[in-house]
């Protein structure tokens, strides 16, 4: 291996709030880039995948420890890399042409010679023709590829690209990743190296040499290996399917090294319990989509394996395992090595009509959720039957993020008011007891 | 998509325009736009040399029409002097204001008091500063008027660029770093872009309060000093002080006039223009025209001068930008700017402290009868002003329900009534005036009604708008549930329309304090017809020079509305964006 162009040395990212207390992102974690590599980065949502992209990019600083551009500190410059995004993030009121010129420009290029190299550019990812068209008038996939001619014609050391798919329909993804990946291969493409994040298990073990997953709460690296077949990829072969099992496994056991196929294979033990994290952080599920998710299950007798029903579904990680989270959380599900399972409690849920739905659910969550728990048992303590939300808030304040107690509150509102454990009202952000609640039939009854 | 992008590769300088046939035409239309600029560049001349020409206090203004024209261009320059200076400081504050936090937290808040101070007030204040400065140049009335006009735009322009800045997308934020954008490339190409539309349409409402103003400070009486500037306020006044029905109608026509051409020449065109600036990600179907921009589009002269003169320009001041901010990247922050800028925030708290104590010690010298005035005044005031509120509702909120309706009425009706409301209700003060004089009405209720003129307006639109938003399919719900009318008013129509009229009622509650300044007190042919009310304080300390009483007015009137927007109208726009959204 050669030397590595970005190296991470113990990066960590955390906010500080106002009593001292940290919320930390992502903890002390090591990360190099080198040549001649593709290196997919997975994760669940809030594993803090885009955080490190942008530590390691210079966009943004980590809280302690230090990003290394060829063995010397960034300290908050740019070095030459560039980000594909999500969004495009094109400029809607420049052409194709001007888009991609843009970054020419800031360097200094004269008018003819970026003039030149954007055109190139744009011909190489097949816009020709484009080149004064407004992005409005341009489809998602082309967007896409002008954010691809506007990162590459700076011609830069590592190619990042953020969840550059996600936001367009399978096959113009499909479409897209290929050609990409052609460009790569055949060594048309101006850059040493490219750092993929994704969300979408396949897409890495389609494209990258090198796979780091990330857990989450806080995230950090779980597994980091290397994917050794060669391109182009089948996405049918044996060998493909392991590496999204593998994936899978590493994904669904929160707190567990499993090691990577090839090395020892998959024989590590299982039904270990979880380990109770500081705070139980709910997985942002729906009520409605795990009722769903029961009875797709209670259809295929109880049982199937997590990779074959994401490919069916059709369902990236982000939006499946939320609801297996839940699905476990409740008691409903059983997770054994990448398979998922109904319990007789989940079986009975997804059978059930609503009104004992919602009953079998609020018992589950109730018994097994803290905080829904604590707001019944605080909302029962007073007189009223009602207290504000930022009571509640507060209590999520010590242990996630800005952006992740919003996440959490939401979940937990929507899980309580399905559950008729208490009702909410926005206009003056009070949580109060249902007195119906009480008439809810209990499960025995059926 | 459109056929007209699937254009050959853009070779330097030949914009898309040149593909468009008609060289004929385009000599025309290249020959009719030099005799246009060369005749605007004649008249700003010719205004010059009269500002700065001797003060003379008494001009004359005369009734004549053929003078109209030049009493419009005077009109016109000052609105656009003023507009000038307005997005001016409007860059600038905006964008200290949105970068620099420790800033922020006192320029925003300032900026909200600011909005709620009456201009009107500012006016004897201003003048007789700017007549100090210059005291034997006609450009001292001048500069009070347009400093008053650029006190009238600049606030709700400043904050709608602070506010466009602060909602930059973070990925394009990032972009812009990752591709080591300058700071005239950020600000050229995504700053100010972003920001346009949005300084658009604050420009066009700006503009249009600058008239109001415009018109009330081109004649006006401080003390014992006459102050007059010639344009088409001060005809206009002159006309109704004289009783001269056909001067008044010619200056009305002339206002109008002026108000469609500059709708015409410069709003619609920049409006069309400002469409690619939209963040949308699917071109809309219904895209703004303007026929004024397609001729300036046409022109080969534009085009010549575009591709040999304004093109390099661009291009070796980028050069210059980029060159500066390679050799400025690794430099710490010079020691000299940090002090300056302590420097000036030091000089600012002192100036402030200062000017505080100075006010308290004027306001201690009022005596009880005065602050009893203040008080029962500002009850009237409010009183009228709420009742020129409800009475602007009554009407507006089923007329413009019906239009927004009805497409074909709408058709007919909107144009219409964008023309009635683009005349400044100033304007029409004195004729009004006249009317109720003759029909023997006082000022006491006389004045709702010329508060109402200048009011109505915001109402109505906001009610077009909000009918329009309601979704069709709501409406046929309604139907098929077959709602009776109160019904269909209390479920549907009224809950839809809640924002709009929101916004509609704020913008006019605003407008209607500060109308009051020249609705509760007027001079006509030498006579003062006044009534009860704190704008009619207000004038009357002005035009005596009692500036104990008009600071103190003023400062009622400004606590008065901030109090009014912060207990009402802040919680009206929380329960409509919280509860009367109409979103999936």
């Amino acid at each position: 291996m050669s030397e590595a162009i970005i190296q991470a040395c113990a990066v960590e990212k955390y906010y500080s709030q106002a009593d001292g207390n940290r919320i930390e992102v992502i903890a002390p974690t090591d990360l190099s880039i080198s040549p001649g590599k593709i290196v997919g980065l997975l994760g669940p949502s809030g594993s803090g995948k885009s955080t490190l992209l942008r530590m390691l990019t210079g966009l943004s600083k980590p809280s302690s420890g230090q990003v290394l551009w060829h063995h010397k500190p960034m300290d908050g410059h740019i070095p030459n890399v560039s980000i594909v995004f999500q969004s495009f993030a094109l400029f809607p009121w420049l052409t194709v042409l001007e888009n991609v010129e843009a970054p020419l420009i800031a360097r200094g290029a004269g008018a003819i010679e970026r003039h030149k190299r954007a055109l190139k550019m744009i011909d190489t990812v097949g816009l020709d023709g484009f080149e004064t068209a407004y992005p409005k008038e341009l489809s998602g996939g082309m967007k896409q590829r002008v954010g691809f001619a506007r990162a590459l014609v700076v011609e830069p050391e590592v190619l990042f690209m953020d969840e550059p798919f996600s936001a367009l329909d399978v096959l113009t993804a499909e479409n897209l990743r290929s050609e990409l990946l052609e460009l790569w291969l055949n060594k048309k493409m101006p850059t040493t190296a490219i750092f993929i994040v994704t969300h979408n298990i396949e897409e890495a073990v389609l494209l990258a040499d090198r796979v780091i997953v990330l857990g989450r709460n806080p995230g950090r690296i779980r597994s980091d290996f290397e994917i050794d077949i060669p391109q182009y990829r089948d996405r049918k072969s044996p060998r493909f399917l392991a590496y999204v099992d593998y994936i899978y496994k590493t994904l669904t056991r929160p707190e567990q090294e499993a090691p990577a196929p090839g090395k020892t294979a998959g024989q590590s033990a299982n039904g270990q319990p979880r380990m109770r994290t500081k705070f139980q952080m709910l997985p942002h599920a729906r009520p409605g989509g795990i009722a769903g998710f029961m009875e797709l299950l209670a259809d295929r007798d109880g049982s199937e394996d997590l990779y074959k029903l994401a490919d069916e579904l059709s369902m990236d990680v982000d939006d499946l395992l939320p609801i297996v989270d839940a699905s476990v959380m409740l008691g409903f599900a059983e997770l054994h090595e990448g398979d998922v399972a109904t319990t007789p409690e989940g079986r009975a849920f997804g059978e059930a009509d609503i009104q004992t739905q919602k009953a079998i659910f609020r018992k589950a969550a109730l018994e097994h959720v803290a905080l829904l728990r604590l707001i019944e048992n605080t909302l029962h303590a007073k007189r009223d039957r009602a207290i504000g939300e930022e009571f509640f808030r507060d209590i999520l304040d010590e242990h996630f993020s800005a952006a992740e107690v919003e996440r959490q509150f939401e979940t937990a509102l929507n899980w309580g008011r399905y559950a008729e454990i208490f009702d909410y009202d926005s206009e003056s952000k009070r949580l109060f007891h249902n007195e119906e609640a009480d008439t809810v039939p209990s499960p025995g009854n059926h | 998509m459109a056929r007209g992008t699937w254009q050959p590769i853009q070779i330097l300088g030949k914009g898309p325009w040149s593909l468009l046939p008609a060289q004929t035409w385009s000599v025309l239309t290249d020959f009719v736009i030099f005799a246009a600029g060369l005749s605007v560049f004649y008249v700003i001349l010719l205004l010059g040399r009269t500002w700065l020409g001797p003060f003379n206090p008494h001009v004359e203004i005369s009734r004549d029409p053929t003078k109209l024209p030049m009493y419009a261009a005077y009109s016109l320059l000052r609105i656009a002097v003023a507009y000038v200076l307005s997005l001016a400081f409007t860059l600038v504050y905006g964008y200290v204001a949105a970068y620099n936090p420790k800033a922020e937290r006192i320029m925003i808040p300032l900026l909200d008091i600011l909005q709620s101070i009456p201009v009107l007030s500012f006016l004897p204040g201003v003048m007789l500063a700017m007549v100090a400065l210059f005291p034997h140049h006609q450009i001292g009335v001048e500069m009070g008027a347009i400093l008053l006009i650029f006190t009238g735009q600049v606030w709700n322009m400043a904050f709608s660029f602070y506010s466009s800045l602060k909602s930059i997308p973070r990925d394009m934020r990032e972009a812009a770093k990752i591709y080591r954008f300058n700071w005239y490339q950020r600000f050229t190409q995504f700053e100010l872009p972003y920001a346009a539309i949005g300084l658009v349409w604050n420009s066009m409402m700006s503009v249009a309060g600058g008239w109001f103003f415009l018109m009330a400070c081109e004649m006006f009486v401080l003390g014992s000093r006459d102050f007059r500037l010639p344009g088409l306020g001060s005809y206009l006044q002159t006309a109704a002080s004289a009783g001269d029905t056909q001067a008044i109608f010619w200056g009305v026509g002339v206002m109008i006039l002026v108000i469609v051409l500059l709708d015409q020449i410069v709003w619609r065109p920049v409006i069309a223009w400002a469409e690619k600036f939209k963040m949308e990600q699917v071109e809309s179907a219904d895209v703004p025209r303007s026929w004024f921009l397609n001729v300036i589009r046409g022109s080969r002269g534009l085009i010549r001068l575009r591709k040999r003169v304004i093109r390099p320009l661009q291009e070796r001041l980028t050069m210059h930008f980029v060159r500066q901010h390679d050799s400025t990247e690794d430099a710490p922050p010079v020691l000299w700017k940090v002090w300056t800028g302590r420097a000036i925030a030091a000089i600012a708290v002192v100036a402030v402290l200062y000017a505080v104590t100075r006010a308290i010690a004027m306001l201690t010298g009022l005596d009880g009868s005065e602050y009893r005035e203040l008080l029962t005044g500002a009850g009237a005031t409010f009183l009228r002003v709420l009742a020129a509120l409800v009475i602007g509702a009554a009407w507006t909120i089923p007329a413009g329900v019906a239009i927004g309706f009805n497409p074909k009425l709408a058709r007919v009706a909107q144009p219409l009534a964008q023309i009635a409301a683009s005349v400044p209700a100033t304007a029409l003060f004195p004729i009004v005036l006249l009317v109720l004089i003759r029909i023997g009405g006082g000022l006491g209720l006389g004045s709702i009604v010329l508060l109402l003129l200048g009011t109505q307006w915001y109402i109505l639109f906001n009610v077009i708008a909000g009918a329009m938003a309601i979704p069709t399919d709501l409406r046929e719900a309604s139907d098929l549930f077959k709602f009776t009318r109160a019904q269909r008013w209390r479920k549907l129509i009224l809950p839809g329309i809640f924002p709009y009229l929101i916004t509609g009622l704020v913008t006019a509650s605003g407008g209607a304090w500060n109308a009051s300044i020249v609705a509760e007190y007027f001079r006509l042919k030498d006579k003062t017809y006044t009534t009860v009310g704190l704008g009619a304080t207000i004038s009357r300390a002005s035009d005596a020079g009692n500036f104990d009483l008009l600071l103190a007015s003023t400062i009622v009137m400004a606590i008065v509305v901030v109090t009014v927007n912060r207990l009402v109208w802040r919680r009206m726009y929380r329960l409509a964006a919280t509860r009367y959204t109409l979103e999936t």
